[in-house]
């Protein structure tokens, strides 16, 4: 990877390519300026020693190889996963359906042939040639070559399961795919093309950054021009001395123009995108990237990202004549038979609080002995069992409550209270009866994830707002959303109520970020600034989005938030640094250049650098090593810490900013004592 | 530096202070549209003056004709005043008989008025009759500081307002700014200089026979001295209030006729900053948020403190030279102490530092004393303070605008430092904004820079420079930087009333108003249209002690980098050789 990288540096000195970067573009043509005086200086009377143009030139050189480095090193990562996907992404055989049904006639075609709307037929074994939505059929898919997961993943018709991704391999059963994509143009060519960042633009602030370093560039070019009619003036009037050499002045503007953010700059954004594919997160573009960390609001699913999936038994509670024990026990034979992780987290409860191991059942045969289970149903509702005559009975309240009615009992108060008072704090009340008479209620629980309440927190610092979206009804999720600690929810979320949500925030200015894996979830995704997909999601959800998690995991757009954080960090921090280095440069660079002329400027030279030549030798070499002193920080990032903006300002102005004043003195200097060491001064 | 020194700066810093708020907060509702107590007596004043020029004040201005609308009337202003100076001779009010101005003194002066820079390459008192100073320098002080004003609010509103297009009305901004700011403040002004002993007289120079003749360069006996004088409180008091600073006299404000005592000294170092200083309230007050101006207000204070005692101290401690031969330089009752070349007896050491300071940091230029008799770092001071791009405090309207220039940059840096697309008081800064910030910030240093170099290489601009060396480089350079900020004030010991620097001259003046006057409209035309973005915990303050020094500090590393190789071969080499 290095050795291509150093290949790369050279390739990109092409000045169609340096163009692109005005301030590495300056550095370039001074160094071929000052190639030339060297030549100039080999050939015959130079305007310096050619020994010194040489050296400054040489040094002006490695200043753009190691910029273009850093940007090739960036590339480089990249491109090793990107050559892996494109290894997986070789041509396969297709039986291209007539009819889309199982048993239609088919033609052998390459996988290239493939265009949108076509049906093809993929069995256990075949790798599946191109993107699609499966319209017939389940199979297991092994999708480790997209997501680096090896555990194999369910792909079936219709729901939110539907999408397959070319290049992937069935491992099972068969699926009829409709192909959604052209060749070329799929989700494993897209990713290829990102992570090479071949396609890749500057991103909005990028631009603006980039104009600004233009703006400074242009500054020092009009104060390094005018300085030659100063120094001729200077020396007229002061008798003595020599005019400032071209190679000094070009010396100087590669040491005053912002180099060390101008060569880092596009390694910056590339590390940036590098992060998120780091962290299996496929951004569609650098300025969603950046966006992520502009977020202000964060729409949260409830289920999977603040609580545990499932919700769990965590109470039994009686009616007055009925005893607990005795409830447990009912409780556990009507959902001995439920797979639901619910029915088997009120087992669980039973034998944890009084050792009931549903006796009766188990023993395999038994079952069958006058036990038969009722299952839960959408129009029922209602699930349970029935035992020797007595019928065990579960379900939500308000549909027991008729049960109890129609079997001729009265409803104990107690029972009511009860209920209201679970679903008060959030929870889900599951009454439970024998034989129409009510015995007490299940408390269900939603289990917040452990410390999310400490990341919203952290988000809060941040700036970010987070809302919980939940189809709960507003106490059960106010009741959540008080125990998360999210800053506000939204109930009986519907896919309207959701698009309404985003449009109101973005109305307000606000930047708004979610993660969505349903079809439903398209229209919200698609209007959400920073839109996160699940790579299980269906395939409209994934074209909606701006980024792909391959994780499916919805809490990483926290992490997502903080590297868009970080990119934006380093650019300004190393800005920062890159400017502030220009004052430790004058003190090293004016008084070498004048003192010909004026020798009281010698006391500006309160580094004591040995000569003229070394004092700009130093400066020219330092500012070239901390292009490559820097690159691991540009690749890695600055470290991004949730606390007030105020505080993360002084933090890095304290770091950036009087770090890059003090830095250079300290630099050049050793530079310097190393150059007189090595009696190269 | 003397207790008594200390004081009287002190003194000054505190009675400005006080009157920013009520000052500041009257403009803010005037440019608003509030009732105000003047409001209800000029108010059918106002409306004649729109029906005569034609305007409706209620047909609001996209960024585009509002500028249209401040070049046209400053083209009008410049030919008036151009006419005005070419025909004074067969113009009445001309007791003293002078003739018509040459071409390019005239060109160099009607640009230098409209371009609120007042550079003086003539004699007032030789030069122009009492119509040409009162119904063309006096009126240009009033109309260049509206307009500044003007563009000022316009870039206020392009803050404040959001998805909108349009920044107010250019004619009703210009006749507030005049009527229910500038005429009543002036008169008030006047009034008081007059009392304090300022000339104002329709009168011809007056001859006055000397106590103790004596001869002149040919060696003639001279016995009779011609008092020039004329309408000059009228004229000083806006030239303060405008920081316009073109004197009547030629010796601007160091002339015993248009700056008598200490007391009117203090008086129109008030003037110089009084409105730059309130429109920073003004600004708080229109943005709703007055933290913002006091910030803004506090950047310009810190900078303004630390330059003036700089300047006062180098000034104080008097000619290493001088020192070096065992001269006692030491201020005590009886002396003034310190290097009192160039400077008046009755201002002393403190007044005539911070008046350096204070001209140059508003834009205004006028002077009190000799800088080029300053030591070479106190002469850096005032040469540094134009430097820095007239953001320090700076020209009524125009100062403010500069500085909000610097914010942006200074906003963009540190906001993407803490991790966020940068936005001030809401907006969004994109790469728009940058673009019009980073012309702001280039064209002045590009255009100081390059005219000064052209000046030192070529024939015509070498001419004029009377003290080789650092101290000649220092002069051209700071005429460059006078004129490239449209300061004004001059250094002397220039040449300057040549066709070069006056045409050289007229060019850096029109870039640095007129070029500046369009992307600041064009910013606020931008910023007009965008959303505002609520501000939470992520979002920068921009008002805390933090930001205020980052600020700061951004204006001085430009400044620095932009001028340091230039300062380095001329006052600062200058200094380094004592």
């Amino acid at each position: 990877m290095m050795q291509r990288a150093v290949a790369d540096s050279f390739r990109k000195l092409n000045p169609r390519w340096m163009v692109r970067n005005p301030v590495m573009f300056v550095v370039e043509v001074g160094s071929l300026l000052t190639t030339a005086l060297w030549i100039q200086a080999l050939l015959g009377p130079g305007e310096a020693p050619a020994g010194f143009i040489g050296t400054v030139s040489l040094w002006l050189w490695f200043t753009v190889l190691f910029a273009n480095f850093s940007e090739a090193l960036a590339e480089g990562r990249g491109k090793a996963q990107a050559e892996a996907l494109r290894r997986t992404r070789k041509e396969t055989q297709a039986r291209k359906l007539r009819q889309p049904h199982r048993d239609a006639a088919f033609d052998m075609v390459l996988s290239s042939a493939l265009h949108q709307g076509d049906v093809f037929l993929v069995e256990g074994g075949d790798t599946i040639p191109a993107d699609g939505e499966v319209i017939q059929g389940i199979a297991s898919v092994d999708e480790s070559a997209v997501t680096g997961e090896s555990a194999p993943v369910i792909r079936e018709s219709g729901g939110d399961r539907s999408a397959v991704t070319g290049g992937t391999r069935l491992l099972s059963d068969w699926l009829i795919i409709r192909v959604t994509a052209n060749p070329g143009e799929g989700f494993l060519d897209r990713m290829i093309s990102l992570i090479e960042g071949a396609k890749r633009q500057k991103t909005p602030n990028e631009i603006a950054l980039n104009i600004l370093l233009a703006a400074f560039t242009i500054i020092f070019l009009v104060v390094c021009m005018t300085l030659l009619p100063y120094s001729i003036y200077a020396v007229e009037a002061a008798g003595q001395g020599t005019p400032v050499t071209i190679t000094v002045l070009i010396a100087l503007l590669v040491c005053l123009i912002p180099t060390t953010i101008g060569g880092l700059l596009s390694a910056i954004g590339i590390a940036g995108m590098d992060r998120m594919i780091q962290r299996n997160v496929i951004a569609m573009s650098g300025r969603a990237v950046e966006a992520a960390g502009d977020v202000d609001v964060l729409l949260l699913d409830k289920t999977g990202t603040i609580t545990l999936g499932n919700r769990q038994a965590v109470e039994f509670v009686p009616v007055r004549s009925v005893d607990v024990r005795d409830l447990a026990e009912a409780a556990q034979l009507a959902s001995l038979a439920d797979e639901t992780p619910e029915g088997r987290s009120i087992v669980v409860l039973a034998k944890e609080q009084f050792g009931l191991r549903g006796r009766t059942v188990g023993a395999g045969d038994d079952m069958h002995d006058g036990m038969h289970f009722v299952p839960f149903t959408a129009q029922t509702r209602i699930s349970g069992v029935d035992l020797n005559g007595t019928s065990i009975r579960k379900g939500a309240p308000d549909t027991m409550t008729a049960l109890i009615q129609n079997a001729g009992n009265v409803i104990p108060p107690e029972l009511r209270t009860s209920v209201d008072a679970i679903a008060r704090t959030g929870g889900t009340p599951l009454v439970v009866t024998r034989n129409g008479a009510a015995l007490g209620v299940i408390h269900l629980k939603d289990i917040v994830k452990g410390g999310i309440n400490e990341r919203f927190a952290h988000l809060r610092k941040m700036g970010i707002k987070t809302v919980m979206i939940t189809g709960d009804n507003p106490l059960t999720a106010a009741a959540i959303a008080a125990e998360a600690g999210v800053d506000d929810f939204l109930a009986q979320a519907t896919p309207e109520a959701k698009l309404k949500l985003i449009r109101e925030y973005q109305a307000g200015g606000r930047l708004v970020a979610m993660t969505g894996d349903g079809t439903n979830d398209a229209p919200a995704l698609a209007q959400a600034d920073v839109a996160v997909a699940m790579n299980t999601g269906t395939q409209p959800a994934r074209e909606a989005a701006n980024m792909i998690d391959l994780d499916s995991n919805p809490t990483k757009l926290i992490e997502i938030v903080e590297i868009g954080k970080q990119l934006l960090m380093t650019r300004g921090s190393l800005t920062t640094f890159s400017i502030s280095n220009d004052v430790a440069k004058y003190f090293a660079i004016i008084p070498a250049a004048f003192v010909s002329v004026y020798p009281a400027l010698g006391a500006l030279n309160f580094m004591h650098l040995a000569t003229p030549q070394s004092a700009i030798l130093s400066a020219v070499i330092f500012n070239a090593l901390v292009i490559i002193a820097l690159i691991p920080l540009a690749l890695r990032g600055v470290p991004y810490r949730a606390v007030g903006a105020a505080q993360l300002l002084r933090d890095n102005l304290l770091i950036y900013g009087f770090g890059g004043l003090i830095a250079p003195f300290i630099g050049i200097k050793v530079i310097d004592m190393i150059l007189v060491a090595l009696n190269l001064a | 530096m003397t207790v008594n020194g200390i004081l009287q700066i002190a003194i000054y810093l505190i009675v400005l202070l006080l009157l920013v708020k009520p000052l500041g907060g009257y403009m803010a509702r005037v440019y608003q549209g509030e009732r105000t107590a003047l409001g209800r007596a000029l108010g059918p004043i106002e409306r004649l003056t729109y029906r005569l020029i034609g305007v409706n004040p209620e047909q609001e201005m996209g960024w585009k004709t509002y500028a249209v609308a401040v070049l046209v009337f400053s083209v009008f202003g410049m030919l008036f005043l151009y006419a005005l100076q070419r025909l004074q001779g067969i113009l009445p009010l001309n007791p003293e008989g002078l003739g018509d101005v040459s071409a390019d003194s005239a060109l160099n002066t009607a640009i230098s008025f409209v371009s609120n820079t007042n550079w003086q390459g003539y004699g007032g008192e030789t030069t122009m009759s009492y119509l040409t100073q009162m119904l063309g320098m006096t009126v240009q002080n009033f109309a260049s500081a509206a307009a500044g004003m003007a563009i000022l609010i316009a870039f206020i509103r392009g803050l404040v307002r959001h998805s909108t297009s349009t920044v107010g009305n250019f004619w009703v901004d210009l006749t507030r700014s005049v009527l229910y700011i500038l005429l009543p403040l002036a008169l008030v002004v006047a009034v008081m200089l007059v009392g304090l002993g300022v000339v104002q007289s329709f009168s011809p120079y007056q001859t006055a026979t000397l106590v103790q003749p004596t001869v002149d360069a040919t060696g003639n006996q001279v016995t009779e001295q011609t008092l020039a004088i004329g309408p000059a409180a009228s004229q000083i008091a806006i030239k303060q209030l405008g920081t316009n600073g073109g004197g009547f006299f030629n010796t601007n404000s160091a002339h015993p006729f248009e700056n008598p005592t200490p007391l009117t000294n203090f008086l129109e170092m008030l003037s110089i900053l009084l409105i730059p200083a309130a429109l920073c309230y003004t600004f708080g007050k229109m943005v709703n948020d007055t933290r913002q101006g006091w910030a803004l207000l506090a950047a310009m204070l810190i900078m303004l403190v630390v330059f003036g005692v700089a300047a006062y101290a180098a000034e104080g401690a008097g000619n290493p030279r001088l020192t070096a031969l065992g001269i006692d330089q030491a201020a005590t009752n009886l002396l003034p102490g310190g290097n009192m070349e160039g400077k008046e007896l009755r201002f002393g050491i403190p007044n005539s530092a911070l008046w350096a300071t204070i001209t140059t940091a508003a834009s205004n230029g006028s002077v009190n004393s000799m800088h080029d008799s300053f030591t070479p770092l106190g002469g850096l001071v005032p040469l540094v303070m134009m430097q820095f791009g007239e953001v320090v405090f700076g020209g009524v309207g125009s100062g403010l605008y500069g500085m909000l220039a610097f914010v942006i940059v200074a906003v963009f840096v540190a906001g993407l430092m803490v991790g966020r697309t940068p936005e001030y008081l809401g907006k969004k800064i994109e790469s728009y904004e940058i673009k019009m910030a980073a012309l702001l910030i280039l064209i002045m240093p590009v255009t100081v820079l390059g005219l000064t170099a052209l000046a030192v290489v070529t024939g015509p601009g070498k001419a004029s420079v009377f003290n080789p060396g650092p101290h000649g480089f220092s002069e051209v350079l700071y005429g460059f930087t006078s004129m490239g900020n449209n300061n004004g004030s001059a250094f002397t010991g220039l040449g300057a009333n040549t066709p070069f620097y006056n045409l050289f001259g007229a060019l850096a003046m029109l870039i640095a108003r007129f070029w500046l006057i369009v992307p600041t409209l064009a910013l606020a035309g931008s910023l007009v249209r965008k959303k505002r973005v609520p501000t939470t915990a992520g979002t920068l303050p921009t008002h805390t002690p933090l930001f205020i020094g980052w600020l700061i500090v951004i204006v001085l590393i430009v400044g620095a980098l932009n001028f340091l190789p230039a300062l380095a071969l001329g006052p600062i080499v200058e200094h380094l050789g004592l």
